[in-house]
């Protein structure tokens, strides 16, 4: 049973490209690029020409790429960064959406004493800019705003909150590991200041990624040792991750014209879900996200039930339901949109890829609605009135209030 | 992704007596209800009882389950287990047993068998027309305010499962799961729980001591008495098992469709050939156990172990 991939947004198959760019570097070009001999110096020009691919990707300067070893570094090090070049301000304004990279040391720095303000989004996964400028202090250090979310894909107005946060004087950092690849990227004329990337999301092996520091940003490394990276980023280059990361940006930048077939597929899909499974409703702004995800609650069962049904038939998806992650707690991500609990257990992520075809999608909408049929056959909830429902549904709501 | 057993995986995708039991004038027949968990919680069961009055043997069990594969798997085990048993004998079902009966269950995922136990003995509150349980309405010793866990039912799964950390308590039954500032009160608990422990099982050991040496003592009067209740011979133990197994099994075996034959006993050990729907249901072991076993241990001989062929 060949496999269909659909949870693009966790990783992403290796590109073959890519995997051929990186093999010699594990082979038989595995010089130090530090090192002042020609070999390790060949080694060092590959480096140099990776790091102008995924500049150009992003749309910046070569010399505004760090190399990192994931996207949860990068994260890390501009927090750090921003709060080690402004030892004077205290605050930071993030989103309750962000992804664990950001939330968790966000937690940590909220216990070492520094203040951080999470900006809540509306039932569609969108900001309040309002309630962003309003959060916003003369200490305010740092603002840290995914470009993309993981789990909606969601796209926030990243330009705009730069205006806002500028016009403050905070550093602006935007986390763009699922945006990367996905939809254009520009730095030239952005109001970014620092902004992360992983390898893995598109198309690259894992265990890499880079960090763009705009130029005239002031900078404190994370990792301190060696002088590699202009003395950003201590630590011997991952020759082969960076060559397979700066081959897979030029490739991304090269399929993206192509994304429009992406998004018909997932459109297609989402169509014929919705269609044909009652009681199903797309999580997040319908038009403002990612072109290859949805993300749909299907009412009164259980996302990994749905999961491991899916998991039969060789599909693989995502879900953000509690049971799924071993936490007691369903995603953050959906109970930020203020979903009933009777549509967020049941939500199940899908991601596309280039790779996706209109026969897989197919199958899935071949699939899906049993698998749905069977599950709500074996759950005691079957619609909003059931007065068992409505009972939890109504408590849950009080105890909030 | 989860480490679940073959059983989990197959009565997840199999499973056996999903659904409601149809209510009925049929008299001496009670069908009863349990609910317990919340779509809040990311889990509930719905547990549906058919019980004979008569005998107070549970005829039918069904279940519906919001939840993940744990949660359904142990559902369905938890009917496959108790139909055929009285009230009684499915009250002693512990959540331990359902996940044993499942091969294990990851640890994270006991609190699914809990609710299974929960469910059972909310049904049974319901049959005995008595509150559902007591310990839940301790409002006053309210633990996990994000779950609605009391300290009573903290300290029962403390106690039943032998548990001595809050993580474990919060697989068990999601108590402390939620925003995490009640664990502290949780490992209180816990080490009252324990104390309590020690203290019954010294109790239990001086309790022990003492009849043993009562035993000794009228062990010797008591001889001859003994030798007077003689064993039963082969035959008439072969003809009791027989009488039992036509006039008290085969009819409640009847009522499912199975049925049962006598094949061998050698010793203690009694074959029987599970016919009918008996001979091909998922359920058979339990069938086997409680309903065949348990009979013929009360009735006969508490020695006897029975054996399908």
């Amino acid at each position: 049973m060949s496999v269909i991939y659909l949870d693009n947004n966790a990783t992403t198959k290796v590109d073959p490209l890519v995997l051929e760019a990186m093999l010699p570097f594990l082979t038989e070009y595995y010089g130090n690029p530090s090192s002042m001999h020609t070999f390790g110096g060949q080694v060092g020009k590959e480096v140099k020409q990776a790091r102008e691919q995924v500049a150009a990707l992003l749309g910046a300067e070569a010399t505004e790429i760090v190399f990192t070893s994931c996207g949860t570094e990068g994260n890390n090090t501009a927090i750090r960064s921003a709060l080690a070049v402004q030892p004077n301000k205290n605050h930071i304004v993030t989103t309750e959406v962000e992804h664990a990279a950001i939330l968790s040391q966000c937690k940590l720095l909220e216990s070492q004493g520094y203040k951080v303000t999470y900006l809540s989004v509306n039932n569609q996964g969108q900001l309040d800019l309002d309630e962003l400028e309003a959060s916003l202090t003369g200490g305010t250090a740092l603002v840290s705003i995914m470009y993309a979310n993981n789990e909606t894909g969601v796209i926030f107005p990243i330009e705009q909150i730069g205006h806002i946060v500028k016009e403050k004087g905070a550093i602006f950092h935007v986390d763009a590991v699922q945006a990367a690849g996905k939809i254009p990227l520009n730095m030239k004329n952005s109001t970014v200041d620092l902004l992360t990337i992983s390898g893995h999301k598109l198309h690259a092996p894992k265990g890499l990624g880079a960090l763009y520091v705009r130029k005239g940003v002031r900078f404190r490394p994370l990792l301190v040792g060696g002088h590699q990276e202009r003395g950003r980023r201590a630590g011997t280059e991952n020759v082969p991750g960076i060559v397979a990361l700066g081959k897979a940006s030029e490739l991304a930048l090269t399929h993206l014209p192509e994304v429009k077939k992406e998004k018909q597929l997932r459109d297609r899909l989402e169509k014929g879900l919705l269609s044909t499974i009652p009681n199903s409703q797309v999580n997040g702004h319908l038009t403002q996200r990612l072109p290859n995800t949805t993300n749909i609650g299907f009412k009164y069962i259980e996302g990994e039930a749905i999961l491991l049904s899916l998991d039969q038939y060789g599909i693989c998806a995502s879900s953000g339901s509690a049971c799924t992650s071993g936490s007691l707690e369903p995603s953050h991500v959906l109970r930020a949109l203020g979903l009933p609990y009777s549509v967020l257990h049941g939500s199940i992520r899908f991601s596309l890829s280039r790779y996706t075809t209109d026969e897989e999608i197919d199958r899935v909408l071949t699939i899906m609605p049993q698998i749905v049929e069977r599950l709500r056959a074996l759950s005691p909830f079957q619609s909003d009135e059931e007065s068992w429902l409505q009972e939890q549904e109504k408590a849950v709501a009080l105890a909030k209030n | 992704m989860w480490d679940y057993t073959e059983k989990v995986m197959d009565l997840f995708y199999n499973p056996k007596h999903q659904g409601v039991i149809e209510a009925t004038d049929e008299p001496g027949l009670k069908i009863v209800t349990g609910e317990i968990g919340s779509i809040a919680c990311g889990d509930a069961l719905r547990l549906h009882l058919k019980i004979d009055e008569s005998t107070n043997i549970i005829l039918d069990a069904r279940f519906q389950t919001f939840g993940c594969a744990s949660a359904i798997a142990s559902s369905s085990a938890l009917t496959e287990m108790i139909i055929g048993m009285t009230v009684e004998e499915a009250m002693k079902i512990t959540n331990r047993q359902i996940a044993e009966y499942l091969g294990g269950l990851p640890e994270e995922k006991m609190h699914c068998s809990v609710m299974g136990q929960e469910a059972l003995e909310a049904a049974i509150s319901s049959y005995k027309g008595i509150p559902i349980v007591v310990h839940e309405e301790d409002e006053s010793a309210l633990v996990c305010r994000c779950y609605g866990i009391s300290q009573a039912r903290i300290k029962r799964v403390v106690i039943e499962n032998k548990l001595d950390t809050a993580e474990q308590v919060t697989n068990y039954i999601k108590a402390g799961g939620g925003c995490g500032t009640c664990l502290v009160d949780i490992d209180d608990i816990i080490a009252d729980a324990w104390q309590e422990m020690k203290a019954q099982s010294a109790a239990k050991t001086e309790e022990n001591s003492a009849v043993t040496a009562t035993s000794v003592a009228v062990a010797t009067k008591t001889e001859t008495q003994v030798q007077v209740a003689r064993p039963l011979t082969n035959l008439q133990k072969i003809t009791l098992i027989q009488q039992v197994i036509d006039s008290e099994i085969k009819p409640f075996l009847a009522l499912d469709g199975g049925d049962v034959e006598l094949y061998d006993v050698d010793g203690d050990k009694v074959k029987v050939q599970l016919k009918g729907a008996c001979g091909t249901c998922s359920g058979s072991l339990a069938t086997l156990k409680y309903a065949i076993e348990a009979k013929l241990q009360e009735r006969v001989s508490p020695t006897l172990v029975v054996e399908a062929i």
